[in-house]
């Protein structure tokens, strides 16, 4: 059920011991080994001798990914490159990509961090792992596979693409547990319904999935079309690959590896933290990593930290599953409001997934914002009566949750422009 | 067992010891390697109560000991085993080894100073042959032993070795290592301090790195001893030679 039981299980004193430990000999590390954390720490006056407590980390500077762009290739690392045995680089769609290296520890690390995500998740070594994860640059399918490994499972490098073969595969291998992205999970969910092959000719019993935000109605999907258990995981190049946090069997929030890794929650508009138990952009420092060591770096991740213990016994803290990007953020009458809130409040009031769009305007200074929801197709009077109700519930409930107003509209099925095929999401009329 | 946080010390105006943040976990070795001047002495002096912490948290069993004089450490259970050994020498053996049995008077346990002889006896029976030989006749090994055999008379908790293995010869310093290990097996729990980081990260189960008054490293042994920089800073391999053969 653990992997690392001595570890997972940490009592939250010596826990918070061991990182102030990590955190201040890391500190140490990169002020003496890399240039941009030193005139970094320099220019604002800040030596690593003065953090001596957990919360001294809010006087240190963010990293952000530009500062990783802007040092490409290697001027973040914190080891000369012959003790560097691995080299990936983040998936970057624009511009130079952020290069990341691994010394023999931090594979060692990564793949036991890995290893107790798929621990959580159901894996033993017992069971055959197929890897639907891109091996290359990507940290996924090395980062899945090694910790698969190192669990002592049957691994199956798929890789990515070929859905029918990847299908077959999995059939006469006889896979136990699936690792890839949701939306792949959900795209061989499809292929083996069209190829018209049986669920219960499959041995599938665990699904671990990640590298992109998903919904519990996804989940929901996935796991009654492949008949598994489903868990969502968590990681980013940056500071580590996939390994940073996982679910377990529970599914109630991903559990933080807080030996290494330490988190804050903060305002992206403000980057002051959050109130406990509220959402903002996740902020990460590792506290073990060798040769790529990150302080406070800016996921852009949205999320919160759960209160409460889980009932795994694991005592590092959960984090909700990653609801969007800061990017997406919107700043309506100086409340920071994200789309996802206003879609995952709809879809759970309306249940599967209508259509909705948010137009903001500003009028006598004053921002207004309305959400259109595409209201199902109910004849006569009771559907009037119905969406009277249902605005007026979505209604209460945005302003309970966003702590502003907003008008909502239900309006007739694909009347949402789709132009672009998908309705777009926010219309923004501000002149700003 | 060990909780020590922040902890800063030095002598005169001399900062030595930076925010040293660590711990020791009950049953644990755990050794603190560094080069010559970077404090692990220090660190032992300090928790010790030898030189007084300028600021900073030694908590011993949970309780506060960064403001208690040395014999109240040793007599909560810390006992240092100090460096060079600092035995007495025109004393004989027997004498040194009872010396270090004065917090068990204390602590009215006079009744078990007889069997806890036996008991170092067993552990080092070269120290029984030579009890009525004045310690300052013994070899630098013996008097190592003797130096352990005197600290473990107080029956500590912790016991602190401050480079037990200086200037000794190969193989006795493989015996000394080998007494460390047996009194983690019989329930102790050891900080080592060493030079000789090679032999120390053998026998412990983690590591601190001390450089400049500062930890810049910790792991369990066992990543220590792969890490490379830790290689080539003090375990005395020159990972360039070897890369241009």
């Amino acid at each position: 059920m653990y992997w690392e039981p001595d570890k997972e299980c940490l009592d939250r004193e010596e826990l918070e011991q061991l990182q102030l430990e990590r955190l201040q000999s890391t500190l140490n590390r990169v002020y003496a080994h890399v240039p941009f954390y030193r005139k970094k720490f320099d220019s604002l006056g800040i030596s690593p001798e003065e953090i001596g407590a957990l919360s001294d980390i809010a006087r240190l500077p963010f990293t952000t990914k530009d500062d990783v762009r802007a040092n490409y290739p290697y001027g973040l690392f914190a080891v000369p490159l012959r003790e560097v045995v691995r080299i990936h680089a983040s998936s970057g769609t624009t511009g130079t990509v952020a290069v990341v290296g691994y010394t023999r520890n931090d594979i060692k690390m990564w793949s036991n961090l890995v290893a107790r995500v798929l621990t959580a998740g159901g894996v033993t070594k017992d069971d055959v792992v197929q890897i639907c994860f891109g091996y290359g640059l990507f940290t996924g399918g090395f980062g899945l596979h090694y910790g698969a490994e190192r669990v002592g499972a049957s691994v199956i490098p798929a890789s990515i693409g070929n859905t029918a073969r990847q299908i077959q595969i999995m059939k006469d291998f006889k896979t136990t547990a699936l690792v890839s992205t949701p939306s792949y999970a959900m795209r061989i969910a499809n292929t083996i319904r069209e190829m018209g092959i049986s669920v219960s000719a499959l041995s599938l019993k665990y699904g671990l999935f990640g590298a992109e935000p998903w919904s519990e109605g996804m989940r929901q999907e996935i796991q009654d079309a492949l008949g598994i258990v489903a868990t969502d995981n968590y990681g980013l190049s940056e500071v580590l690959g996939p390994g940073v946090s996982g679910e377990c069997r529970e599914r109630n929030g991903l559990h933080i590896h807080e030996d290494h890794f330490l988190v804050e929650v903060v305002d992206p508009e403000t980057l002051r933290p959050v109130p406990a138990g509220q959402r903002g952009e996740l902020v990460i420092t590792t506290l073990t990593k060798e040769a790529f060591p990150m302080i406070r770096y800016r996921t852009r991740d949205l999320t919160r930290l759960l209160p409460d213990a889980c009932p795994c016994g694991r005592t590092g803290k959960r984090m909700s599953r990653v609801v969007g990007r800061t990017d997406d953020m919107l700043k309506i009458r100086g409340v920071n409001v994200f789309p996802s809130q206003i879609e995952s409040l709809i879809h759970e009031i309306e249940g599967g997934g209508p259509q909705y769009q948010i137009v903001i305007d500003r009028k006598e200074a004053l921002d207004e914002a309305t959400v259109l929801v595409e209201a199902d197709e109910v004849a006569g009077y009771d559907r009037e009566r119905r969406k009277g109700g249902t605005a007026d519930t979505i209604r209460k409930r945005l302003a309970h949750e966003l702590g502003i107003t907003v008008d909502v509209k239900l309006v007739g099925k694909n009347t949402i422009d789709r132009s672009e095929g998908k309705p777009r999401r926010v219309i923004d009329n501000r002149k700003l | 067992m060990l909780r020590i946080k922040n902890l800063e010390s030095g002598y005169g105006r001399l900062k030595v010891l930076k925010k040293v943040t660590m711990h020791i976990g009950a049953g644990e070795i755990v050794t603190i390697i560094g080069a010559n001047g970077a404090g692990k002495t220090s660190l032992l002096r300090t928790v010790s109560g030898l030189i007084p912490a300028r600021s900073g948290e030694i908590l011993f069993d949970m309780r506060d000991v960064g403001k208690l004089p040395p014999e109240k450490i040793v007599f909560l259970g810390c006992s240092l085993v100090p460096e060079g050994r600092q035995v007495f020498a025109p004393m004989t053996v027997k004498e040194n080894i009872l010396l270090g049995a004065y917090p068990q008077y204390r602590r009215k346990r006079g009744d078990q100073v007889r069997a806890d002889l036996e008991r170092v006896y067993g552990l080092f029976p070269r120290l029984r042959e030579r009890e009525r030989q004045l310690a300052g006749t013994l070899s630098g090994g013996e008097q190592q032993m003797l130096a352990i055999a005197r600290a473990l008379m107080a029956r500590p908790k912790l016991i602190m070795m401050d480079e037990p293995s200086m200037g000794l010869a190969p193989l006795i310093i493989k015996d000394i290592f080998s007494i460390v290990k047996r009194l983690r097996g019989e329930g102790s729990t050891v900080l080592l301090v060493e030079q000789n980081a090679k032999a120390a990260l053998g026998i412990a189960d983690r590591g601190y790195v001390l450089e400049t008054g500062r930890i810049i490293m910790e792991g369990t042994a066992e990543d220590l001893l792969s890490n490379r920089e830790v290689q080539r800073a003090y375990l005395g391999r020159d990972l360039d030679a070897e890369e241009s053969m």
